[in-house]
């Protein structure tokens, strides 16, 4: 099993989230989030102070997946998420252990 | 048949009331002491007049006593509110409704009577504490048409918003029992003088009930705005600055909240100025137009500024704005033209935005929500734009031994008026400051000012009130 985590732009949620349930993602798990890579952020001006805003807002999505299904998925996101410019944001993936179902205990790739 | 009966009935009906109105009618010579019996007619009608204007005064200026009040609560709670850092909003707004209830009190205990109480110069007397004699009648000194009680409960919400606008110069650093004594010192030994100097009977300034220097303040340019900006420099500059001041962010936490509280003091505003009439007539509506194209064209000169000075026109340049030319319009609104008006709008936003993003910077005083940048500037230019703008024709106020009708301002040709103007902005400067600096000498000494850094980090909402203004994690 390979947990991926994407941080993507707030606006690209919505399709991110549909091309992950057409090619059969169940379920998915979405965060509120704030950061920078490459991006600069930006300066706000209140009453002629500059402030400069270097954690912008994004959105950070997980989803633990069948090995097998986790390069399409990959390709799903990037598609969906891609803008082509900077800030775009990143997707990791790391391996998990075992997944427990709480209702009936069901473990491993039925569970997810 | 029934239909036949019907108008049977109605003209049997016409005919009956027709006799009895004639029946009404006195013949001419009916009556030996018919004159008589007119003059009583006409004291009857002049009597039925005079309390049909008073009804319609009385409805108005208890409109206005609402409107005023919610220029405090929620107008400015949430216009500060909005300003300052998201653990301090509670605080913050509870600032400004404090004064609600404070003041409220102490203006019926004695504060009333100390500014429009028979008096000397400087200050009323003592007659009307616990608001003896305060009742239906009517004071004709100040407002001959409406209860002396209307009158009285209209003056008091000026009383709570003013020491509500300090607060801004000593947003989120200062303990609540400190500012409750400091503001409850301070109406006594600042605003009742001074709004007896400016608007109580034998006034020092007072304009239109004889003052040594007759001063022409409509709505409290210097009582209200003078007064509150000049002690809110005090203040900021006795406190010194927030932890991390200047060079910590402190955006504001909510610019949504201060545009919704900023939108309500302009409506609440319309209370303020043309209540200041004292009467539902054209003075009223003079003074309601004069403070809508101040305001509009305050919003417009300070973000025009900001535009071109940053780039971009924000919201909040807008709106303090807006609530920049409703200050300078305060003094002058009720004896100025809609287009002088436009005039004094339109320097108010683009100063005080000055005031606000250039010479707080060059001096470094944290006037953490600029009530000193907005009210004492602005309101120190209006209450001298108003000596060169007031004009006779809009309101007759200065008159000779005769009655008759002398120049109101300078472009009128009496240019005595800018001397007053200036001995009026002079002593409601010299009296906030003082008076400031001696009543925070003794809170400091006798209760300390400022919460405790831990406190002051933590957030007042928590170290003042125990509680919190977003709560988010409540349990399902």
């Amino acid at each position: 099993m390979t947990k991926v985590e994407a941080i993507i732009q707030v606006s690209k949620l919505d399709a991110v989230k549909d091309a992950l349930q057409e090619i059969g993602v169940e379920g998915m798990t979405v965060f509120e989030a704030r950061g920078h890579g490459r991006q600069k952020g930006h300066t706000e001006v209140y009453r002629g102070r500059e402030y400069t805003v270097d954690l912008i807002p994004k959105v950070k999505l997980e989803v633990v997946l069948a090995d097998d299904m986790v390069e399409k998925a990959v390709d799903a996101i990037v598609t969906a998420a891609r803008t082509g410019k900077i800030g775009d944001g990143k997707i990791f993936y790391t391996r998990i252990d075992e997944a427990i179902r709480i209702r009936n205990g069901e473990r491993g790739d039925g569970a997810l | 048949m029934g239909k036949f009966f019907t108008v049977f009935l109605l003209l049997a009906m016409v005919c009956a009331l027709f006799s009895a109105v004639l029946a009404q009618t006195p013949g001419a010579s009916s009556s030996a002491n018919s004159t008589d019996s007119q003059s009583a007619r006409i004291a009857k009608l002049e009597q039925a007049a005079a309390e049909a204007k008073s009804s319609g005064d009385n409805a108005w200026m208890l409109t206005c006593s609402a409107l005023v009040l919610m220029m405090t609560g929620p107008g400015l709670a949430l216009f500060y509110g909005g300003l300052v850092r998201k653990k301090n909003v509670l605080a913050t707004m509870m600032q400004s409704f404090a004064m609600i209830g404070i003041v409220t009190l102490l203006w019926a205990l004695v504060e009333f009577s100390l500014a429009f109480g028979s008096g000397g110069s400087f200050i009323g007397g003592l007659h009307n504490i616990l608001l003896h004699g305060v009742g239906s009648q009517p004071d004709p000194d100040y407002a001959a048409t409406i209860p002396m009680q209307t009158f009285m409960v209209y003056q008091l919400m000026f009383a709570i918003i003013t020491p509500a606008l300090i607060t801004g110069a000593f947003a989120e650093r200062m303990k609540f029992s400190a500012m409750s004594v400091f503001m409850v010192l301070w109406s006594l030994l600042v605003y009742a003088p001074m709004a007896h100097m400016v608007w109580g009977k034998n006034g020092l300034l007072n304009a239109a009930l004889g003052g040594r220097f007759p001063t022409l303040d409509f709505a409290g340019g210097t009582v209200v705005h003078v007064t509150s900006g000049v002690s809110a420099l005090v203040c900021a500059l006795y406190m010194g600055h927030r932890l991390g001041y200047p060079k910590q962010a402190m955006p504001p936490h909510s610019v949504v909240l201060s545009f919704i509280g900023a939108c309500l003091l302009w409506v609440g505003w319309f209370g303020f100025n043309a209540g200041s009439a004292l009467s539902a007539g054209s003075l009223a509506t003079s003074a309601f137009v004069a403070t809508h194209f101040g305001a509009a064209a305050a919003a417009a000169g300070w973000a025009t500024a900001e535009w071109i000075r940053n780039g971009k026109p924000s919201a909040l340049g807008a709106i303090s704005g807006a609530v920049a030319g409703l200050v300078a319009i305060t003094p002058a609104a009720g004896f100025v033209s809609p287009m002088s008006a436009i005039i004094i709008g339109l320097l108010a936003g683009a100063f005080c935005y000055f005031m606000v993003v250039k010479v707080k910077m060059i001096f470094g005083y944290d006037d953490s929500l600029d009530a000193f940048g907005v009210h004492g500037a602005g309101g120190t230019l209006g209450a001298l734009l108003t000596g060169i703008f007031a004009s006779s024709a809009v309101n007759p106020i200065l008159k000779d031994s005769q009655g008759n009708t002398l120049a109101s301002g300078l472009l009128e040709g009496n240019a005595h008026q800018l001397v007053n103007q200036l001995i009026g902005i002079m002593i409601a400067w010299v009296l906030a400051a003082v008076g400031t600096l001696v009543i925070l000498k003794i809170v400091d000494t006798v209760i300390g000012l400022r919460v405790s850094e831990d406190h002051e980090m933590q957030g007042l909402d928590l170290s003042q009130h125990g509680e919190e203004g977003y709560y988010w994690e409540s349990p399902a």
